[in-house]
C-alpha cells in the first residue's frame, strides 16, 4: 500500500481541463432564459472536479491500493460472507440485454428479463422451502422490513389489531429491532440461555395476544443452530404470531434444513452475501422474500407471474401491501445471484454449506486453546471467540483487530453479538483454500503471544498501513461531511 | 464433480476434520434436527459449465429488446444516458467491489474518500449542506425523506404533489402506512402542482410537502411559490430532483428546500431494468443528525495525517436500533462510486453541457411534433420530458415505433386515466437530431 497523502479529486482540478467527449449540439439552439424564467437558470456552477480521463483513472487506481476486498486478501468477517465474487456474474450483469433495458419497456420487449427473474423466484423459493418470492426488496434491511409489513398486513386482514410485538433474541442483529420500529412494531427482547440458543422459558414467557411475530436467524449469530427450532415454531404459532427469518446465515445451511421446513412464514435473504452478488463497498445488495401460502396475497406489487409461455407482472393485488421499490427490485443483483445458482445447482449450493461449515469448524478448533471460545459445540459457518483472556493482559479486541491488518487481512466482526464480551466474531466461508486458513491461525495465534510478550505492539497497531487509527470522536464532534474548497 | 469456486481437496478435507477432531461431515450437521433435515437434492437446475452458462444467460439477454440497438424515447425516472468508459473500468477495480462497508477505516481509506467526494458533489448540485453516502434509490429516498420529516416535526400528515413519479408516490404511500403516517395528495393543473389546493391543504399539522423537480412530466416546479406556502405552516420542505437537471436548474437548495433526494441513475448506472439505481439524500446541517445511512466524515489519524471515516453513527440501527432514524444498512455505495466517476469525467463544464444538450434537444422535439399538428397540452417550462397527446393508444404506437427502431414514450394513461393516449417522451443528449426527426415522422405517419 502507498503511504502518501491522498490528493482529494478536487484538489487535482484546474480550470478549463475535461474528461468528457460529446457530439456538438446538433438541433437549433434557443436562448436558455426562452426556456426557463431567470430565477431558474442556475447562475453559479456545481463546482465538480476538473480532470483529464488519465487523472482520473490514476485517482481512483490509487484510492484502489488503500482499499481491501476479498481479491486482496482474506476477509473473515463475521456474519457478512465475504466469499469469492465470481467474474463470469460481471460479465453476464453487463450483457446489453440485461443492462441497456429500460424497466418500463413493453413487457412483450424484456421477456428474457422477466424469465430470469421468474428463474430466480423459483429457485430461491425452492432453497428456502417457501411457496413464493418476491424479488423487489433491494437489500437484507429493506426485506426484513417488507416481511414484517405484510405480517402486519396478514394480522390486520385477520381482524386482529393487538398485534404490536416482535420478539427478537438478545443476540440479534441492530437492524431487526430497527425495521420492526420501521414497520410500525416494538419489539421485545428474549433472552439466550447459557449455550447460546434462546430461552425456551423465556420466549414462553413473552409469547401473547400482542405478539406479531419471532424474528429468528438460524444458525444464529454465534454461528449457532437453534436445535429447538420446531418447538420454538410451535409456541409461537400457538400464540397466534408468526415467524421471520433472517437469511443473513443462509450460507450454512443450504441442502441441508430449509426455513421452510423449520416452520418460518417469511424469510428474507441476502443475495450479496449467500449468492455472490458482490458487497460493492456496502451495497448494492439484493434482499428477496419468501413467504408461505397464507402471507401470498400481502406480496408487495407487482408480483410477476407465468403467464401462458411467457411473463407478466400482475398489479391487482387488493391485499398487497403495496409497493416497497419503484420497479422490480436490484436486477443487476439478482442476475448476478442467478447466475451463481447455475454455476452451483443443487449439489454444488450443498457443497457451498458442507465446506462453509467445516472451515469454520477447523479454524475454531485450531484457535480453541489460544482464545477464550464461550460456547463450545460445532459451530455452522461463523462461530464467535472472546477476547476477554487478552484484556486482562490489557488488550483489547479492537487492538488484535488492528494487529491483523498488519498481517493483510480484514479483521473478523467485533464486539458483535453484543452479549459476548470483547468478542471476535470469524466467518471464514467455503471459498477459501486450506493454506489461507492456516497461514491465518499462524497470525491469530501470534497475535495471542504479542498480547503476552509484546502488548504494545498490539496496543499500537496497525503499523504498516496508510494510516494509522483515525480520530472518530472528532470526527463526530466536529463533522467535516464534504470537501470546501 | 468439481467446483471452481471450492478449493477444498479431499486430502485437505481429511486432515482439517482431524485437526478439528471431526469423525464425519455428517457430525458438524448433527444438531440439525431430524424431522427439520432436508432430504434429497433441491429441485433447482443442474449445475452448468461456465461456456454453456455464457451461451444460456446471452440468450436470456439477447430476447430482450435493448436501448444500445433501439434509439429509446423513454425516460419516466430511468435515463439513456452518455457513460463516459472509464467508469466500467474505475467499478470493475475488485478492490471496490469484492470489499463490504468500510467498517476498518485503515485499510477502506479508498473507498471511503471515494464516498466523501461523493457527498461533496451531491451537496455542489443540490445546493445543500450535508449529503449521505447514498439511498437504495430515489423512491425509497423520497420515502425515507417523509419519514424523517415527521419525525423532527412531532407531525404526522404528509402532503405529496401528484407531480410525482407515481412509483415513488406508491412507495411512500407503503412506508407511511408502516408509521400510520397520513398521505394527502395534492392536484395538478396544468401539469404542475395546485397551488391553490397546496395552500389550502398545508396547515400547522403537516410534517412536510414533497414534490419532484422537474416533475414527473418533465415540467419546473414552482418551488420559490411552494417554499412559501411550506415554511409558512413550519412545515419541511421536501424536493426529488434528477441531479443532471441541475447542471442547468436552479438548485432547490437556493430555494429554501430542507431535504433533497433523488436518484443518480443518470450519471453512468445503467438502467438495468429498474436496478440497482442510486438513491441521494441531502438536507441543511440543521438535519445533519437525522439523516437516515452511512455519513463519511473527515478526520485526522494519530500523526495527524488526513482521513476518512463513517461517523455519526449513533443515528443508526447498529447502534440505536429499535431507536435508529432508519434501518438501513447496505446502500449502494458501488453506483455512488459509479455516479462519483461519471460526475468527474463531466465535470464542472460537461454537466452544463449535458444539461443544455438535454433540454435544447428536447425542446426540439417538441417544436417539431407541434409543427406537425399534435397537441402538446402542457406549457411551462421543461427540462427533458415533455407530455404529447397522439391519435391513438400508446401501447399500440410503441409498437410501431419498435418496428422502426426506436423505442417509444411512457403511456401515461397507466397511472392517470385522464392522460389516455398521452406519451411522455424524453430526449436525452444522446438522441440525434435525425432519429428526432424520425420519431416525428413515424408518429405523423400513424
Amino acid at each position: 500500500m502507498n503511504t502518501q497523502d491522498q490528493l482529494l479529486i478536487f484538489e487535482l482540478s484546474k480550470e478549463g481541463r475535461v474528461g468528457y467527449s460529446l457530439p456538438a449540439l446538433d438541433v437549433p439552439e434557443a436562448d436558455l432564459s426562452s426556456l426557463l424564467p431567470d430565477d431558474y437558470v442556475r447562475t453559479e456552477h456545481a463546482e465538480l472536479p476538473q480532470v483529464s480521463e488519465l487523472q482520473i483513472m490514476r485517482h481512483y487506481t490509487a484510492l484502489s491500493k488503500r482499499n481491501h476486498g476479498v481479491d486482496s486478501g482474506f476477509y473473515p468477517l463475521g456474519s457478512c460472507t465475504m466469499k469469492y465474487n465470481p467474474k463470469i456474474n460481471e460479465d453476464v450483469a453487463r450483457y446489453a440485454g440485461f443492462a441497456q433495458i429500460h424497466p418500463l419497456q413493453e413487457e412483450e420487449t424484456v421477456q428474457g428479463a422477466m424469465e430470469m427473474m421468474y428463474n430466480l423466484q423459483t429457485s430461491l423459493a425452492e432453497i428456502t422451502g417457501m411457496d413464493e418470492v418476491t424479488l423487489q426488496p433491494a437489500a437484507g434491511a429493506h426485506g426484513e422490513w417488507t416481511g414484517l409489513m405484510m405480517i402486519r398486513a396478514y394480522h390486520e386482514a385477520n381482524g386482529d389489531q393487538k398485534r404490536t410485538k416482535v420478539i427478537v433474541p438478545d443476540s440479534a442483529h441492530g437492524t431487526n429491532p430497527a425495521s420492526a420500529t420501521v414497520a410500525g412494531f416494538d419489539s421485545i427482547t428474549v433472552k439466550s440461555d447459557d449455550r447460546g440458543l434462546v430461552d425456551l422459558d423465556d420466549l414462553r414467557r413473552v409469547v401473547g395476544e400482542d405478539t406479531a411475530a419471532l424474528m429468528l436467524t438460524n444458525p444464529n449469530t454465534l454461528g449457532l443452530f437453534e436445535e429447538h427450532i420446531l418447538e420454538m415454531a410451535a409456541i409461537v404459532h400457538e400464540a397466534g404470531g408468526k415467524l421471520y427469518y433472517d437469511g443473513a446465515n443462509m450460507n450454512a445451511i443450504m441442502g441441508y434444513t430449509r426455513p421452510g421446513d423449520m416452520g418460518f412464514d417469511v424469510v428474507h435473504l441476502n443475495l450479496h452475501k449467500t449468492f455472490t452478488g458482490p458487497h460493492g463497498g456496502g451495497g448494492p445488495g439484493s434482499g428477496p422474500v419468501g413467504v408461505k401460502k397464507d402471507l401470498i396475497p400481502f406480496l408487495p406489487k407487482p408480483v410477476l407471474m407465468k403467464k401462458g409461455e411467457g411473463f407478466t407482472f400482475e398489479y391487482d393485488r387488493p391485499q398487497s401491501i403495496g409497493r416497497v421499490k419503484p420497479y422490480y427490485g436490484n436486477f443487476g443483483i439478482n442476475v448476478r445471484a442467478y447466475t451463481y445458482i447455475r454455476t452451483m445447482g443443487p449439489i454444488g449450493l450443498k457443497q457451498v454449506s458442507e465446506y462453509a461449515v467445516l472451515n469454520a469448524n477447523y479454524l475454531m478448533r485450531r484457535l480453541e486453546p489460544h482464545f477464550d471460545l464461550p460456547f463450545t459445540q460445532h459451530c455452522k459457518h461463523e462461530f464467535v471467540l472472546s477476547g476477554k483472556r487478552q484484556k486482562k493482559l490489557g488488550v483489547r479486541t479492537l487492538d488484535m483487530a488492528k494487529r491483523l491488518l498488519d498481517f493483510g487481512y480484514h479483521p473478523p466482526t467485533i464486539y458483535f453479538p453484543l452479549s459476548v464480551e470483547e468478542a471476535i466474531m470469524i466467518e471464514p466461508t467455503e471459498t477459501e483454500s486450506k493454506e489461507t486458513l492456516d497461514e491465518f491461525i499462524d497470525a491469530m495465534i501470534q497475535i495471542a503471544k504479542e498480547a503476552e510478550e509484546t502488548p504494545e505492539v498490539v496496543q499500537e497497531a496497525p503499523h504498516s498501513t496508510v494510516v494509522k487509527r483515525l480520530d472518530e470522536a472528532m470526527a463526530a464532534r466536529k463533522p467535516v461531511l464534504r470537501h470546501v474548497k | 464433480m468439481t467446483f471452481r469456486y471450492l478449493p477444498m481437496t479431499e486430502q485437505d478435507k481429511k486432515e482439517m476434520m482431524e485437526a478439528a477432531g471431526i469423525s464425519s461431515t455428517e457430525e458438524l450437521f448433527k444438531d440439525i434436527p431430524e424431522n427439520v433435515r432436508f432430504k434429497g437434492d433441491l429441485q433447482i437446475e443442474p449445475a452448468l459449465p461456465e461456456p454453456e452458462l455464457v451461451k444460456y444467460m446471452s440468450m436470456l439477454s439477447q430476447k430482450n429488446i435493448n436501448t444500445k440497438e433501439y434509439a429509446s424515447f423513454l425516460g419516466a425516472g430511468v435515463y439513456d444516458h452518455y457513460t463516459p468508459s472509464i467508469v466500467n473500468h474505475v467499478t470493475l477495480r475488485s478492490e471496490f467491489y469484492t470489499a463490504y462497508t468500510p467498517y476498518q477505516p485503515e485499510i477502506s481509506q479508498g473507498e471511503l474518500q471515494a464516498i466523501f467526494e461523493f457527498q461533496t458533489m451531491i451537496c455542489e448540485l443540490t445546493g445543500m449542506d450535508v449529503a449521505n453516502s447514498s439511498m437504495y434509490d430515489g423512491g425509497t429516498a423520497f420515502a425515507e425523506a417523509a419519514l424523517l420529516s415527521a419525525g423532527q416535526t412531532k407531525r404526522k400528515k404528509i402532503i405529496v404533489s401528484k407531480s410525482v413519479h407515481p412509483e415513488s408516490l406508491a412507495v411512500l404511500q407503503t412506508y407511511a402506512n408502516g408509521q400510520r403516517l397520513e398521505v394527502v395528495e395534492v392536484d395538478t393543473k396544468d401539469g404542475l402542482t395546485d397551488l391553490e389546493e397546496l395552500k389550502n391543504t398545508v396547515d400547522d399539522e403537516t410534517a412536510c410537502v414533497l414534490v419532484q423537480y422537474p416533475n414527473f412530466f418533465g415540467q419546473v416546479e414552482p418551488l420559490k411559490d411552494i417554499e412559501e406556502i411550506v415554511h409558512s405552516q413550519k412545515a419541511m420542505f421536501v424536493v426529488s430532483s434528477n441531479p443532471l437537471s441541475l447542471g442547468v436548474l436552479t438548485p432547490p437548495g437556493k430555494f429554501g428546500a430542507d431535504i433533497v433526494v433523488g436518484d443518480a441513475q443518470v450519471f453512468g448506472i445503467p438502467q438495468g431494468f429498474g436496478g440497482p439505481h442510486c438513491g441521494y439524500f441531502a438536507v441543511t446541517k440543521k438535519l445533519m443528525r437525522k439523516v437516515p445511512g452511512r455519513l463519511v466524515g473527515q478526520t485526522v489519524d494519530e500523526n495527524g495525517k488526513r482521513g476518512f471515516v463513517l461517523t455519526l453513527q449513533a443515528r443508526e440501527q447498529h447502534i440505536r436500533r429499535d431507536k435508529a432514524t432508519s434501518n438501513i444498512c447496505s446502500n449502494q455505495a458501488l453506483n455512488a462510486l459509479a455516479a462519483s466517476v461519471a460526475m468527474t469525467a463531466l465535470g464542472k463544464q460537461g454537466i452544463k453541457e449535458v444539461a443544455v444538450q438535454n433540454i435544447q434537444k428536447a425542446h426540439y422535439a417538441k417544436n417539431i411534433l407541434s409543427e406537425k399538428g399534435f397537441n402538446i397540452p402542457y406549457e411551462a417550462p421543461f427540462f427533458n420530458e415533455f407530455v404529447v397527446k397522439l391519435n391513438g393508444p400508446v401501447k399500440e404506437i410503441n409498437k410501431k415505433l419498435l418496428e422502426n427502431g426506436m423505442i417509444g414514450g411512457y403511456d401515461l394513461g397507466r397511472d392517470f386515466p385522464e392522460l389516455e393516449n398521452h406519451m411522455l417522451i424524453a430526449v436525452t443528449e444522446l438522441r440525434t437530431k435525425s432519429e428526432i426527426d424520425k420519431l416525428a415522422t413515424v408518429l405523423e405517419g400513424l
